[in-house]
């Protein structure tokens, strides 16, 4: 009998186990969830040969470091992350988008992520997981999901449930780009603000602030007025919702985000842009640009069209 | 009825019912959310009933706003359906470790503690939505006499259980949670579990909800 798992030496900051997340509960209060950057979710999961939809490790900024014991395994990294590879003596300097082999003892150190915050780790096979509602998408603050909705904690063990006997080499020519401007949608509260505040919205640069998660990324900058009313009556949220509360600075929901809330919506980040948004770093400037509903339409029919291709390519 | 459906971003429709909160406008949000659940429309992934908005968000990979806008302009909730209200009596303890916020609310509504609770108790609430986190019950609504702001500064951290209010409005703090309500109180019954995966809320929208008082032994010693 062999026992194939992953002994975690080091958890890093927040890795947890995602897929797509899961879909109608926001009803009963609860999110989406599943990966942040769905498409280097979507090539993770390609490049290990698994099914489009199977569980990841994602982690943000430093990731796990971790020391594999059994049967050989492939393993491919996404993202934009700096990595290395320890078999025996031998140090190897990993490269995203390609397939790594791990043997037994071998150790993966995943040392941190470049100018981004998320990186994925798909192993080609599954992961030996409980699911809540079909997904395996670890929400931390609600405490749902697979590892008993906890994130990765150190001398844990990971077990792998099985190995897809698929060791093909594979490789991927793909560099993430980094984003100018996020393309917003005007929200159903834009008119809550004033001329000035809603030049500030569009023309003004604004920083990530530290304080900024799964759940939300709060923006600092120039404060934008309200001239109607600081709370709007509480409803539904999405992802992508930029609300302004009473102190004038944005926050935008993200996967995690509460399902509803009483702050007027100043605009929706696009679909096309949300892969790019969330891997924005705390201290880097951001810059609002509007686009109409058909513009949005025809970007997310892009952003689609080149994530498919890349599928395709591997 | 709907009154106007525009979009909320490029994935969602905001479907709205008007200005007003109230019982009847709420109960038509949740009919037309059960009538549209019931449809299993291709694409759609979410549907948030609210006071007094529905909003419908959906998987811009199989569906988009015109298409699916159509479909809710023309679906039809049947008239005459009612809805199923579940009956809950959940059991409260207001002694002082568990009363966070009374001293407080009896300064803002200029009401003695006692007046406060017999308002409270004599109330029959009813849900008009759940979430911001899992199962928290949005209840209505509160006497006039017993509407107060939010606390100045939010707590970081309200204990599981807690029931608070404001406004016309009372919840419960199904896990803990930052928070800004007036806490008056708390349940040793869990009102979300997520082990439930068909039905992790004891409450849902529609149902019927009062609060009864317990002693600190009898919520000491509470079994399910």
């Amino acid at each position: 009998m062999s026992k194939n798992c992953f002994e975690i030496i080091r958890a890093g900051i927040n890795s947890t186990f995602q897929d797509l997340g899961r879909n109608n509960l926001y009803h009963i209060g609860i999110p989406f969830s599943g990966a942040m950057d769905n498409r280097n979710y979507l090539l993770a999961n390609k490049l290990t040969g698994n099914n489009h939809n199977d569980p990841v490790i994602e982690f943000a900024y430093q990731g796990p470091h971790l020391k594999y014991h059994g049967d050989k395994i492939n393993i491919a990294i996404t993202g934009d992350v700096s990595f290395k590879i320890k078999k025996g003596d031998n140090l190897i300097n990993g490269e995203c988008y390609q397939s790594f082999i791990l043997e037994n003892d071998d150790e993966l150190d995943i040392i941190s992520t470049n100018k981004s915050v998320y990186g994925y780790l798909a192993i080609s096979g599954t992961f030996d997981l409980k699911f809540q509602w079909y997904s395996c998408s670890t929400n931390t603050k609600a405490k749902i999901g697979s590892n008993n909705g906890e994130k990765l904690s150190v001398n844990q063990k990971i077990n792998v449930k099985e190995i897809n006997n698929n060791f093909v080499h594979r490789k991927l020519n793909y560099v993430n780009t980094k984003i100018e401007n996020i393309r917003v949608i005007k929200g159903t509260n834009f008119n809550y603000f004033s001329e000035e505040g809603k030049k500030i919205f569009f023309k003004n640069e604004f920083k990530v602030s530290k304080l900024s998660d799964r759940m939300g990324m709060r923006l600092e900058g120039k404060k934008i007025e309200n001239i109607v009313d600081t709370n709007i009556r509480s409803e539904g949220l999405i992802k992508g919702v930029i609300q302004v509360p009473a102190d004038g600075n944005p926050i935008i929901m993200l996967s995690d985000h509460g399902t509803i809330g009483g702050y007027p919506k100043i605009g929706v980040v696009v679909s096309a842009d949300y892969d790019k948004l969330v891997q924005l770093t705390p201290g880097s400037t951001i810059k609002f640009q509007e686009v109409d509903l058909n513009s949005a339409e025809t970007l997310f029919k892009l952003y689609d069209l080149e994530t498919q291709n890349l599928i395709s390519q591997i | 009825m709907i009154k106007n459906i525009s979009n909320l971003g490029d994935a969602a429709l905001y479907c709205d019912f008007g200005k007003e909160v109230n019982k009847d406008i709420n109960t038509q949000v949740i009919k037309y959310f059960k009538t549209i659940q019931k449809k299993n429309i291709a694409g759609v992934n979410n549907i948030t009933p609210s006071y007094n908005k529905l909003i419908i968000s959906f998987d811009l990979k199989k569906i988009n706003f015109n298409k699916l806008k159509k479909v809710i302009d023309n679906i039809e909730i049947i008239k005459g359906d009612s809805i199923q209200n579940k009956k809950f009596e959940i059991p409260i303890c207001c002694e002082k470790e568990f009363s966070l916020d009374i001293k407080k609310l009896e300064e803002k509504l200029k009401m003695k503690e006692e007046k406060i609770y017999e308002s409270f108790f004599e109330k029959e609430f009813f849900c008009y939505m759940t979430g911001f986190i899992a199962g928290m019950p949005f209840l209505g609504d509160l006497d006039e006499n017993l509407r107060a702001k939010r606390l100045d500064t939010p707590r970081v951290k309200v204990p599981k259980g807690s029931i608070g209010l404001t406004e016309q409005f009372a919840n419960i703090y199904t896990f803990e949670s930052p928070g800004g309500w007036n806490i008056i109180g708390n349940t040793p019954l869990n009102i979300f579990d997520s082990t439930k995966e068909k039905e992790p809320n004891l409450i849902n929208p529609g149902d019927i909800v009062t609060f009864k008082r317990i002693s600190k032994e009898k919520y000491q010693n509470y079994h399910e």
